[in-house]
């Protein structure tokens, strides 16, 4: 069963050839005999989740399912659960029991969704390779049986780990400069990152609000097409959704590619791509000509600046949104505060990590007086200019290709020690974010028996024409069908 | 761009961390490379570019001034550190 997409487990519930009970122990008991190796979960509910399978099972015996009755899932730990531990990677929230639900957790629950409980992630989702947890690192199941400890990616490198060793069919995730795509291409899973205010960050720990954006993670487009149909929509909770018509992502995975236009960006295809991953990017490409595509080359002149205006931009929105930690509350508390100043000061240098800090206090120079139109106007004004890139080039093309991230998994503590080569880790990923339309990875090949995400970016508002695109690939390739040894 | 012992130590004040004097020099080292990747922004001709704040230029909505929410102190203080008599507590701040 677990190695069974949520369409096909829905149809076997459906069916009745398997209960939502049944299917949530087999998935329980994967995950207890199989993630000591990857440390994907940072809290497991087991109880929970049997009840919700129970409740789940009476739903479709009194004729009430939805596709999701009793499909097992988890949720990434940055998404609210009323009265199930949400700590976002952090020891500031190590015993946070949320009083109420994320609206992407309600969403879940009240399609009869089974939570097995909250992957783990980068602290505060800050990371692109799963180190900076407080739980602990994860570990790529690629890779593992050559005796490799690789990265999962991250922020969402939980989420991702979790679905492609098979511990849960699906999992919610977060990308805020590339935390549901790079980790998704670094472990061959199918991840996509709606277009801005699509989904509700209601609930979702804030880390840079403008470019923060809740997806989807499944190894087949079809289930992220299923994922989003649950996840997508207007919410009044969170000030910046848009009140938008949500179509039936499914309804339109079957159209034909013919005459899809498709444009690589020539800025991403640069000398500095290595030449093992071009082969298996333009590979990809020819899969789609095949089916009836046509490919032109087009410009994003200022993408290349993506990377710096996103340095400014989410650091100081994060130092904002973090300095409501502050021990009073809720959250961590240090020990024997001697004044105000002190229980706020050592709290904070206590309760966050390394990588955390670092970003609240470039982001907090960053919007300093006498710094905030060096930094902060002038990354806002850059921004403009790369989404006007991307305006461009979607009159001429319907979707981008280019590699999600410049390489396969890397090992395990090869990128700690400088954060800037981490962050160029996203070099593919981030310019989609501060442009603010929807992106997805897709398996599209190995290097070296590590698997290789093809990005496929769309216009705002596109996802159904994304999912549509990664669908019908994944009709003539079986990339995202392998399965890490 | 250099970024000095003094522009940290007043950073962490402002960002309410402590920054104990062994971790400076990580610090000026790290910020100074994160603020060296950031000036390729200062390259950039932006004259006459508007700043940009929400992709799709949403604007805050408004809602009519009626009570929605309930009352769930209750519940919110009950995951606070410290609370009496539905108080928040603090070190002494006034003596």
């Amino acid at each position: 069963m677990h190695n069974k997409s949520v369409a096909e487990l829905s149809r076997d519930l459906e069916s009745g050839k398997v209960s939502s009970v049944e299917l949530t122990r087999e998935f329980l008991d994967r995950i207890k005999q199989e993630d000591g190796k990857y440390n994907s979960f940072i809290t497991v509910t087991e109880e929970q989740a049997l009840a919700e399978a129970r409740a789940a099972d009476e739903q479709r015996a009194a004729g009430n399912a939805t596709i999701w009755t009793g499909v097992p899932f988890a949720h990434k730990d940055i998404f609210c659960t009323n009265g199930v531990r949400t700590t976002c990677g952090s020891k500031m929230l190590e015993n946070f029991i949320p009083p109420y639900d994320a609206t992407v957790t309600d969403n879940f629950r009240k399609a009869g969704a089974v939570s097995l409980g909250k992957t783990n992630m980068d602290e505060f989702a800050m990371g692109s390779s799963n180190e900076s947890s407080h739980f602990g690192a994860v570990t790529n199941p690629w890779g593992l049986s050559k005796g490799e400890k690789r990265v999962p990616g991250g922020s969402s490198g939980g989420s991702a780990a979790a679905v492609a060793a098979r511990l849960v069919p699906a999992a919610t995730a977060t990308d805020t400069g590339g935390s549901i795509r790079q980790p998704a291409a670094l472990c061959g899973v199918t991840g996509l990152k709606p277009t801005y205010g699509r989904v509700s960050r209601y609930g979702m720990i804030a880390f840079a609000s403008s470019l923060d954006q809740g997806g989807t993670m499944a190894r087949t487009a079809e289930d992220n097409a299923l994922m989003l149909n649950v996840m997508a929509g207007f919410d009044p909770k969170d000030s910046t959704s848009l009140d938008r018509e949500v179509p039936d992502y499914t309804a339109t995975l079957n159209e034909p590619l013919k005459g899809l236009r498709i444009g690589l960006p020539k800025e991403y295809f640069s000398d500095q791509l290595s030449p093992a991953m071009e082969e298996q990017i333009r590979s990809a490409v020819k899969e789609y000509e095949k089916l009836g595509a046509t490919v032109k080359e087009v410009s994003l002149p200022n993408a290349r600046l993506a990377i710096a205006a996103y340095y400014v931009i989410a650091p100081a929105e994060a130092s904002a949104n973090l300095s409501r930690f502050d021990g009073v509350r809720y959250g961590y508390r240090c020990e024997d505060p001697k004044d105000l100043m002190d229980l706020y000061t050592r709290t904070r240098a206590e309760g966050f990590g390394t990588e955390v800090k670092r970003r609240i206090l470039v982001g907090t120079y960053a919007l300093s007086a006498g710094y905030f139109d060096a930094y902060y106007l002038k990354a806002q004004k850059v921004r403009r200019l790369i989404q006007q890139d991307f305006i461009n080039a979607f009159k001429d093309v319907d979707v981008l290709m280019s590699p999600t991230s410049p390489s396969p998994a890397f090992i395990q503590g090869e990128k700690t020690n400088d954060p800037v080569t981490m962050y160029l880790e996203d070099i593919f990923t981030i310019a989609v974010n501060l442009a603010g339309v929807p992106a997805m990875s897709v398996p599209a090949g190995f290097i070296d028996g590590l698997p290789v995400g093809l990005q496929i970016i769309g216009d705002y508002f596109s996802e159904a024409r994304l999912l549509n695109a990664a669908h019908q690939f994944q009709q003539v390739t079986d990339w995202h069908q392998r399965e890490p040894q | 761009m250099t970024i000095s012992r003094k522009d940290i130590e007043k950073v962490a004040v402002l960002a309410r961390i402590r920054v104990d004097e062994e971790q400076v020099s990580a610090l000026e080292k790290d910020l100074g490379n994160i603020l060296d990747l950031v000036d390729q922004l200062s390259a950039a001709d932006t004259d006459s570019v508007e700043p940009m704040a929400h992709p799709l230029n949403a604007v805050q909505r408004l809602r009519a001034d009626e009570v929605t929410e309930t009352d769930q102190r209750a519940s919110f203080q009950a995951i606070a550190p410290a609370t009496e008599n539905g108080l928040y507590l603090v070190p002494r701040v006034i003596e």
